[in-house]
């Protein structure tokens, strides 16, 4: 499988401090890849520079054999690559219906993705249209944010944490939906810190600590021992 | 666990600004004697710097350290003079006398502007405070005693015979009109170099300390306990006493008086603004650069009217826009000088450690 | 009866200075920008009209519209390249920049015009007026008032209702966020600020027509925008409307006691409704 996102030697900062050391990470088309590692590691570093809200070197990024590592977040998605943000960031002045039309500000072409078909996923958010996104359950958030992603119909899905501080039972559900996503051919790249959840849903998985890829692999030929090194680090390491 | 304290030592002083404070001391001889030795004309000019300068170097402390961004200090300058003309006139108080009273009401007025103004943030703020100065401005017009809407003058020999005036005719043989020049000068001089002093000391202290942080970062200096709302007050009263000072002082050199000149947004705050903004916000050197340079363009550029004021205020957009921190900014970050070092550096402890790596392209 | 005469008088004025005040309260609304420069883009604007009436000899309505898309080209790159550029954290840089184009405004419009006071004419639409139940009221006050009724009413529709009002309040929410759906918040901003000066050249219509303009009626007419926008509260134009006719009814009331009284007026009620209800009678935003 050839990659269709790729990142190479991939460094970010904010400011002075360098939160990424040199990532690299390949997403082929269709595929699942989950991003794990502990808080801090640099996952949503990643998440933040391949969506071009953290600035980085164009060739740090390739996108369909086109550097984007340069690009601004609205050229970005413009490419056809959106992103659910951690923290949901729904716009609170919005009703859960302009927020995924505001997903579809941008529209990449004609695609699978509607109001229609949102709703269809997550038939919730109907009869929650148009209340206020920010009167929702932390799930229902999480659903439209997911929706609002959807809508500007992306070749490649970035979801960063959608799990965290949701109840297990709501994560299931929304986890529920990754595969009518998965349908439409779109790849999807998951920031899990719920490593159980990762493994069980990704075609590919990245460790990430200390800003450095620590462990790639399929899902299955991972052993216990080896994420549980990759998570944590080895016993000795340099600091710098 | 015990850590080991590193021997520090804590200094705003720099090698350059001992080199400036004798080069200081000459120009201050200079000052001084500058009656003596200069035309009338000169010693008017000089005033004006100088009253300038004070009015501009309170529109720093203002704007610049306690982050109150006020287009309405006109408020002071005329309530500060017509405070002067109200006690010479009614009250037949010798004018040196009033300008210290007019400060102290300046001061007190300042009191129910915070009540309002204080409500406003940001911008608003900036609003609220030029309302407040076409309320009193409004105001005061009504006051048939001091010449309601067109204004008054000060009675003749009010001028000629204060405090002060005979002393220097008799010692320096001046007339009586130069004498009262130079004397308004001596204040001037005298009320320059006080706030300067004052805005120093007080940027070195700990108040300045508290000062700082809450402009940089309000929320975080509340939770280390300074008080930023009291911190602001303080120097919004303060600023307020100064300005009605320097505008009582500045009328009683004109002698005459209207609501529209001594309420002028333009001549009050708009020209102070931009020698703030040209010169460097933020610094105590910045207003001093900017009224120089400001007294300069004004003479070059005399004859040419509203063209002037036009000119002043692109630059002023361009300075803000470009080199935020002014021209003494700029000249400072090249060549490392400050004449008035307020900026703490710590000397001693172990070698600074520099960051490595850094974003590179 | 004149007492009532006189209210819907003020309520008339109000409806001048809710024009004033709706662009401001959208740029403020979108972009938390206070623009100092807003009175002298509006005495600006006024001057356009002049220019296009007088020399073209133009009816003043038929050349608001052609002044309307000027203003707003002028509005869009005032901001996309000087106004951007002082966005951020600290609001000093916005301030002083838009106090140093009100200063380049006025000085220019003293250069071009001179200080002499200027008038739109508009025949005989000037004096005439239409008779109100029992009340007698001028026409082109009427009509002023109306516009604003119109403005507010369309500005909603448009933030509320169309995509370009989600892309608007989006922005206003989250800049971040906004940029992640595709948004270009230096766009939003450019369009937002055009679109406030399309409604400054709507109020200029009216502070040209109904009364004398010079080149420094311009702050006077900042504080009552900003007078009204603060009565009302931030982020609701229906408040700004309230704020307008507060502020108008203030000051007619105060002008039939005492001619000289009637700014004073209004001063005193804005600093009353800032005593009462600091946020304002209608807020809605969360500043």
């Amino acid at each position: 499988m050839t990659a269709m996102l790729e990142t190479r030697g991939l460094r970010a900062f904010y400011g002075d401090f360098q939160a990424l050391f040199g990532v690299d990470i390949a997403v082929a088309k269709g595929e699942t890849v989950a991003i794990i590692g502990a808080n801090g590691a640099g996952k949503t570093s990643l998440m933040r520079a391949i969506s071009g809200i953290l600035a980085s070197e164009p060739g740090m990024i390739v996108y369909r054999d086109e550097p984007i590592g340069a690009l601004a977040a609205p050229d970005v998605l413009a490419r056809g690559i959106a992103m659910v943000p951690e923290g949901r960031r729904l716009f609170p002045s919005l009703s859960v219906e302009e927020n995924l039309l505001i997903g579809a500000y941008r529209r990449n072409g004609e695609g699978p993705w509607t109001l229609e078909s949102v709703y269809e996923l997550f038939p919730i958010l109907r009869e929650r249209r148009n209340n206020p996104a920010t009167a929702l359950s932390g799930g229902q958030q999480q659903m439209v944010a997911i929706g609002r992603a959807l809508m500007s119909n992306p070749d490649v899905l970035l979801c960063d944490e959608i799990s965290l501080g949701l109840a297990p039972v709501v994560v299931r559900d929304i986890y529920a939906a990754f595969p009518r996503i998965r349908q439409t051919g779109a790849s999807i790249v998951i920031v899990e810190q719920d490593i159980a959840q990762a493994l069980k849903v990704a075609t590919q998985v990245y460790c990430l600590m200390e800003g450095r890829v620590t462990l790639s692999g399929h899902p299955e030929a991972l052993t216990r021992e080896q994420i549980h090194q990759a998570y944590f680090g080895a016993p000795r390491h340099e600091h710098h | 666990m015990s850590i080991a304290i590193p021997s520090f030592k804590v200094e705003t002083r720099s090698g350059t600004s001992s080199l400036a404070a004798l080069a200081a001391f000459a120009g201050l001889a200079l000052a001084i004697a500058a009656p003596l030795v200069v035309s009338r004309g000169v010693v008017q000019d000089l005033f004006f710097i100088l009253t300038t300068l004070v009015l501009a170097q309170n529109w720093n402390l203002l704007a610049g350290y306690a982050g109150l961004i006020s287009v309405g200090q006109q408020v002071f300058v005329g309530f500060g003079a017509y405070a002067m003309f109200g006690a010479v006139i009614l009250a037949g108080l010798d004018p040196i006398a009033a300008i210290l009273i007019a400060g102290a009401l300046s001061a007190l007025l300042a009191i129910p502007t915070a009540f309002f103004t204080f409500r406003l943030q940001g911008p608003y703020f900036a609003i609220g405070t030029w309302v407040v100065a076409e309320v009193v401005r409004l105001l005061l017009a009504q006051w048939k005693a001091l010449g309601g809407g067109t204004g008054t003058s000060l009675p003749r020999d009010a001028t000629r015979d204060m405090i002060g005036v005979d002393l220097i005719r008799d010692l320096f043989g001046m007339k009586a009109a130069a004498a009262s020049d130079a004397l308004t000068y001596w204040i001037a001089l005298l009320l320059a170099l006080a706030t300067i002093g004052f805005i120093y000391r007080l940027l070195r202290s700990k108040q300045g300390l508290g000062l700082a942080a809450v402009r940089d970062n309000e929320q975080a200096a509340r939770a280390v306990g300074v008080d930023a709302r009291r911190m602001k007050a303080l120097v919004y009263v303060a600023t307020a006493f100064v300005t009605g000072v320097a505008g009582a002082l500045i009328y009683v050199q004109k002698a005459r008086i209207s609501p529209d000149a001594a309420f002028s947004v333009t001549d009050w705050t708009a020209y102070v603004i931009f020698i703030v903004v040209i010169g460097g916000i933020g610094t105590i050197e910045g207003p001093i650069v900017g009224v120089v340079l400001f007294f300069l363009l004004q003479k070059l550029f005399a004859d040419f009217g509203s063209w002037y004021l036009l000119v002043l205020g692109v630059i002023g957009i361009l300075v803000m826009l470009f080199t935020p921190r002014g021209l003494w900014g700029l000249f400072s970050d090249r060549t490392g000088i400050q004449l008035f070092p307020v900026r703490r550096t710590l000397i001693g402890g172990p070698p600074a450690h520099t960051p490595k790596g850094g974003p590179n392209g | 009866m004149s007492i009532i005469d006189t209210i819907v008088q003020g309520v008339l004025l109000g409806g001048l200075y809710a024009l004033f005040a709706a662009g401001l309260s959208l740029v403020f609304g979108i972009m938390r920008l206070v623009n100092l420069a807003h009175g002298d883009l509006i005495v600006l604007a006024a001057f356009l009209i002049l220019l296009l009436s007088s020399a073209l000899g133009l009816n003043p309505f038929f050349a608001a519209l052609i002044a309307a898309p000027l203003m707003f080209v002028a509005g869009w790159a005032l901001q996309y390249f000087v106004l951007n550029r002082t966005l951020g954290n600290d609001v000093l840089p916005p301030l002083l920049v838009t106090f140093g184009i009100s200063t380049v405004l006025q000085n220019g419009l003293l250069e071009a015009f001179s200080a002499d006071s200027r008038r739109v004419s508009i025949g005989a639409l000037e004096g005439a007026s239409t008779g109100l139940g029992p009340l007698n009221v001028g026409l082109m006050p009427l009509i002023t008032f109306l516009s604003a009724l119109t403005v507010i009413f369309g500005l909603n529709q448009l933030i509320y209702r169309t995509a370009l009002g989600r892309a608007f309040r989006a922005t206003s929410d989250d800049i971040v966020t906004a940029g992640l759906m595709g948004i270009r918040p230096q766009r939003i901003f450019a369009v937002a600020t055009g679109l406030a000066m399309v409604v400054v050249t709507i109020a200029a219509l009216y502070l040209g027509t109904r009364a004398n303009f010079d080149p420094t009626s311009g702050p006077s007419r900042l504080i009552y925008a900003f007078e009204a926008v603060i009565i009302g509260g931030l982020g609701s134009l229906w408040g700004t409307l309230a704020g307008g006719v507060i502020l108008g009814v203030a000051q007619t009331l105060g002008a039939a006691v005492n001619p000289e009284w009637q700014i004073l007026a209004g001063h005193l009620a804005f600093l009353a409704v800032l005593v009462i209800k600091p946020r304002g009678l209608f807020p809605r935003a969360v500043d």
